[in-house]
């Protein structure tokens, strides 16, 4: 029997999807290891949001507070994890595989004297865990042979939280050790965008080095992706060429999306790019080379120079409404 | 200035990757091995760092069988000084490598440690971070910008992170994760492959090291992923959103 503790994160004091998708990931894993799951929020002032992660259905949410918590750090934030794990007797501890996820959970890891398996797809019933290697090209079955254990979980891989139980609040001072902190905050310029995130979205429409400018990106590609509601995506190549901000890199070392639909647009499919989307529910490809890779693992490919089918498209979406 | 530099041997990201039916491993007949990618970005990373302050020692590091002689050399030949390479049989898990770059900051006492953000092999994205937290260091991973203080007591870097992008401040000695964007790797040029022969590329078995390497990971098995079938082709436009309307009912 292993209790869980589940680190959720928020940005800006507010949850993503991240944070219900590590609870929802707790939870599973409790329930398979026997144990309570637990869940701690981070902050300085974050009892309302402890309050409103409580509705998500733990056994206890400690809302943990400290003024080195105010912005997030690695050092301040894995101390304060990984005391309260041996505090509240958590052996299993969990958190999304995001980028602050990342960052944070190896140090818990060794804090804890803990084996660590990240970006995991699934945990079995016997506790043996399954994750994607080699950029997706194969999928490595592990075990944590220690009796205390920290994984990140990817969150197209595990289901969100339902609202479906009150946990109990319960305030908490971290313990931290502010002599030993060097790491500080300076400051967080975010991507501002009036569409969804692109981890939560249902519909994600990406474009690669097809797209050939960025303003090709805003005049050709964005009037689709705002006729679909969609949020934008695109390709390391995309990114690389400064077309569009980094946080829209979809892929083996950018952002993993599973939505109901994905359109990928000059794209030639590359597996790095793959890794992150080939979950996605139903995909669509618009590329001009019929021999594209892309088009193997697409459900609808249409082969078709972008410029011309992309306005299309749009027109033909919005006549649907 | 030290600068110590972990560079680790994997396929190249081009190559096509095969599981063995046996579920051991992948299948590496015929297949060409190069410097992770990340870690080529901390390499030129540091040779920048190097040359901008007009000197700095670039030690390479990396950890695996005799065969990864090969990368280091083509580190030593985009510039860095010297090279260690820590001698271990087949794949070690990510916690023993944080052990053995551990081992050897204590030895060499750099002032910064560069390596790449995640090798993509393995995908794990957990040394660097785990090597912090054992030297009780701050981190800056996914690092896209370096900005060192002129009294090198401290560093700014920005973070490439969900939602936009991060700058924090860390107090050196520090551990820095490169992300893809923080430069682009220069190739060696044919001097610098003649004189990187010359340099000093010492060898140390991992068991000399002192350090536990019993396994916390154990891999029962590897699977090639679930396959994915190429759906239909079609014609136009107007084929496809109604297929998505009427059939997939994704809109
Ligand atoms: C270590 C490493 C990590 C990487 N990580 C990632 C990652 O996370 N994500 C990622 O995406 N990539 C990643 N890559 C890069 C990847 O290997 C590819 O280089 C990249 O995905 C290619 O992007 P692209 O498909 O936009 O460009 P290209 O491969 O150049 O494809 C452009 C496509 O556009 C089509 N096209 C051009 N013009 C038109 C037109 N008018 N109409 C229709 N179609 C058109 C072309 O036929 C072509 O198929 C990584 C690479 C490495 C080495």
């Amino acid at each position: 029997m292993s209790n869980v503790l589940v680190f959720a994160e928020h940005i800006n004091k507010a949850f993503s999807k991240n944070a219900l998708v590590a609870v929802g990931a707790g939870r599973e894993i409790a329930g398979k290891s026997g144990g309570e799951c637990y869940v701690a929020v981070l902050g300085s002032g974050i009892e309302g949001l402890a309050n409103e992660i409580a509705e998500h259905g733990a056994k206890t949410v400690f809302a943990v507070e400290h003024a080195a918590l105010e912005n997030y750090t690695a050092d301040a934030h894995a101390q304060a994890i990984a005391n309260l794990a041996e505090e509240k007797g958590c052996d299993i501890v969990v958190s999304a595989a995001s980028s602050i996820g990342k960052d944070v959970m190896p140090r818990v890891a060794i804090r804890l004297g803990a084996a660590m398996a990240s970006d995991i797809t699934g945990y079995n019933d016997d506790g043996t865990i399954e994750r994607p290697t080699y950029a997706g090209n194969a999928v490595a079955t592990v075990s944590l042979e220690t009796a205390k254990k920290v994984i990140t979980v990817r969150a197209t891989a595990f289901e969100p939280a339902a609202k479906d139980g009150t946990a109990a609040v319960e305030k908490t001072d971290a313990k931290i050790d502010e002599g030993a902190l060097k790491m500080k905050f300076v400051a967080f310029n975010e991507t501002k965008s009036d569409r969804p995130p692109l981890t939560e979205a249902s519909v994600v429409v990406s474009g690669g080095r097809g797209l050939k400018s960025g303003e090709n990106f805003t005049e050709v590609l964005e009037p689709l992706v705002d006729a679909m509601g969609a949020a934008m995506g695109a390709s390391r190549a995309a990114v690389d060429a400064g077309f569009v901000p980094n946080d829209l890199q979809i892929g083996q070392t950018g952002k993993v999306v599973a939505p109901e639909l994905y359109i990928a647009v000059g794209i030639s499919g590359a597996i790095q790019h793959l890794a992150g989307m080939k979950d996605s529910k139903v995909i669509v490809a618009i590329n001009k080379d019929e021999e594209a890779p892309i088009f193997q693992v697409s459900d609808y490919g249409l082969v078709a120079d972008l410029f011309k089918a992309v306005p299309e498209m749009k027109e033909a979406v919005e006549k649907l409404k | 200035m030290k600068i110590l530099v972990a560079a680790k041997r994997v396929p190249d990201p081009n190559a096509t990757i095969k599981v063995r039916p046996d579920g051991t491993g992948i299948v590496t007949d015929n297949l060409k091995y190069v410097v992770n990618p990340f870690c080529e970005i901390a390499i030129e990373e540091a040779l920048r760092i190097k040359e901008k302050q007009g000197g700095a020692e670039v030690i390479l590091v990396s950890l695996g069988d005799q065969v990864s002689q090969e990368q280091l050399r083509t580190g030593l030949a985009m510039g860095a000084d010297r090279a260690i390479l820590v001698l271990a049989e087949g794949d070690t898990e990510p916690v023993i490598v944080a052990r053995a770059l551990a081992k050897l900051v204590e030895q060499e006492q750099p002032e910064l440690v560069l390596m790449g953000k995640q090798s993509i092999d393995d995908d794990s994205n957990v040394v660097g971070q785990m090597l912090a937290e054992m030297l009780g260091w701050g981190q800056a991973t996914f690092a896209s910008e370096v900005k060192l203080a002129d009294d090198k007591s401290s560093a700014v870097v920005t973070r490439e992170v969900d939602g936009g992008l991060e700058d924090i401040e860390v107090q050196m000695p520090a551990i820095i994760t490169a992300d893809l964007r923080l430069n682009e790797p220069r190739y060696a040029s044919l001097p610098g492959i003649m004189k990187a022969r010359k340099k000093e590329l010492k060898e140390v078995p991992l068991a000399d090291l002192g350090i536990d390497t019993s396994a916390q990971v154990k891999t029962i098995k590897i699977a090639p992923p679930p396959e994915r079938e190429a759906g239909k082709r079609v014609e136009t436009v107007e084929e496809l959103v109604n297929l998505l309307h009427t059939e997939a009912k994704v809109i």
